[in-house]
């Protein structure tokens, strides 16, 4: 096989295609605490990740969980004050459980800022030398699962980059992976192209459903995802902006409905509903992009193809994003801040299918090892937010 | 892809979709440029820059705007061939649109 990634071989049978150990945060309290010794240990060694939240929430525990137990994680060392209601001994455990080593340290019961900071620099040293040990495992194009998101769209995205994308899910799909795409909220107007896609009826039906409830929850919040820089770009109203978003998901049959921390078991497409079950609570479903990169990574991303209009800039922790930009000027001014240059389609002297054929290569490449321009500027942002959601009932998955 | 070619520039504004009644901008354009309209010269009323859509017919008020061959909102007046079309005529049916100046209260359309 040509495209044979090499990976590494998790305990819990998953492959990764990077090495991390993560230092967690448990709550706002402990981030500069956390922050300090990812700082101090030399670049690369770890990433910062955390819940700035003092309140429990499930779905916090839940993608924690799914995201310390990531396949491109090593081990991780938790930070905690001490007196927050974040439980730190069920998320260890789950690590454990997972083959993963871990380590928690409790700044109440430690000395402080600086000793803790001490202590924690010489678990990051300790995690190391385990997450060395990791043996290599040979990873074909079916072992990924590779997420999708638009941020800073503007009227070349959904002409140029994001249908590129459609064609790279069509060709990841064809190989056997795992494509998810997202937020049902930017895909307001297209509920019925996406219903009528979907594997069984059943699917279809609740498709619309989350389309429908995301479209009940921005009404009531007041704003969609249509963000100022969207209409500076030519994008008049959201469904047009959905149209765009939508063709980022290419033309396989969609294969399930996921919630955030839900993994997929079998090949396929699957739209990821970001939106939270219920009366709004907590706010906006996701306060900006990085929130929604970090739900696809929860449901086991290994990679994020990030389209890109008006020009955003963002990597993020734990899973490589590769950045398509769209629009042919604003990668004239940012081209260092972008891997592939979809807006020269608009020149005519590629196509789509030829960008979507590049953007495929650069995902094995990628997953081979081969550093982003996000990671290699040394971007690792991280954002996670109240939310509450149901479980998801069994047609959501009908091939499971 | 179908290209629409405008005069002397090349291209410049782009048919996505048969059905489509707009088309989208591939190149900064100028007030004044003739851009050809499946076979009638328009002058562009406005500059214009990449992304932003312009009418390909005469379409009247509650129109629907038809993009990449699916509806994306309707008209809120009339516009004449070639016409600038964005928030100053256009509306969503779903969610209204801010902007960044709306962004201090106002809500725009």
């Amino acid at each position: 096989m040509s495209n044979m990634i090499n990976g590494f071989q998790r305990q819990d049978g998953r492959i990764g295609i990077r090495n991390e150990i993560l230092v967690i945060y448990l709550v706002e309290c402990a981030h500069h605490v956390a922050r300090r010794i990812v700082d101090e240990c030399d670049h690369g060694k770890a990433q910062l990740i955390g819940f700035p939240g003092c309140y429990p929430n499930d779905y916090a525990l839940k993608i924690m969980k799914s995201l310390s137990t990531h396949p491109n994680v090593a081990g991780a060392l938790l930070i905690s004050l001490g007196c927050e209601s974040f439980n730190r001994e069920e998320l260890a455990k789950a690590i454990i459980d997972s083959g993963r080593s871990v380590e928690t340290l409790v700044i109440q019961e430690h000395g402080g800022t600086v000793k803790t900071i001490n202590l924690g620099i010489e678990a990051v040293e300790r995690l190391r030398v385990e997450a060395d040990k990791a043996p290599r495992a040979a990873m074909a194009v079916s072992d990924l699962i590779v997420g999708t998101i638009c941020g800073g769209s503007d009227g070349t995205s959904g002409i140029t980059a994001n249908p590129a994308v459609g064609r790279c899910f069509d060709h990841l799909v064809e190989q056997g992976a795992i494509c998810i795409f997202e937020e049902t909220g930017e895909l307001v107007g297209c509920e019925q192209f996406m219903a009528s896609r979907a594997v069984t009826p059943e699917l279809g039906k609740l498709i619309e459903a989350s389309v429908n409830k995301a479209a009940a929850y921005y009404t009531i919040m007041g704003y969609g995802s249509f963000a100022p820089g969207n209409a500076e770009g030519g994008l008049t109203t959201q469904e047009e902006k959905s149209i765009g978003a939508y063709s980022k998901s290419g033309n396989s049959p969609i294969s399930g409905l996921l919630k955030p921390g839900e993994r997929p078991s079998n090949p396929g497409l699957y739209l990821l509903d970001v939106v939270p079950d219920g009366e709004p609570r907590f706010g906006f479903p996701n306060i900006s992009d990085n929130a929604e990169i970090v739900e696809l990574i929860a449901c086991g991303a290994h990679l994020i193809l990030f389209t890109t209009g008006r020009g955003s800039v963002v990597g993020s922790a734990i899973s490589p994003v590769i950045k398509i930009c769209a629009n042919p000027d604003t990668y004239a001014r940012l081209s260092d801040d972008m891997d592939i240059n979809a807006g020269i389609i608009l020149e005519g002297m590629v196509t789509v299918d030829d960008i979507g054929e590049e953007i495929f290569q650069q995902v094995i490449d990628v997953a081979s090892g081969e550093e982003t321009v996000s990671e290699a500027l040394g971007h690792q942002e991280f954002i996670l937010t109240y939310k509450s959601f149901e479980p998801s009932g069994p047609s959501c998955m009908p091939n499971r | 892809m179908p290209f629409i070619k405008s005069k002397n520039n090349g291209v410049k504004f782009i048919l996505l979709h048969s059905k489509d009644n707009v088309l989208i901008c591939s190149a900064a354009s100028r007030k004044g440029d003739i851009v050809n309209i499946d076979g009638d010269d328009v002058m562009l009323l406005c500059d214009m820059t990449m992304g932003h859509k312009i009418a390909r017919h005469a379409l009247g008020k509650a129109c629907i705007i038809i993009k990449s061959g699916a509806p994306i909102g309707s008209l809120i007046c009339t516009v004449v061939p070639g016409e600038h079309i964005h928030l100053h005529n256009m509306k969503s049916d779903y969610i209204p649109s801010h902007t960044r100046k709306a962004s201090g209260g106002n809500t725009s359309e």
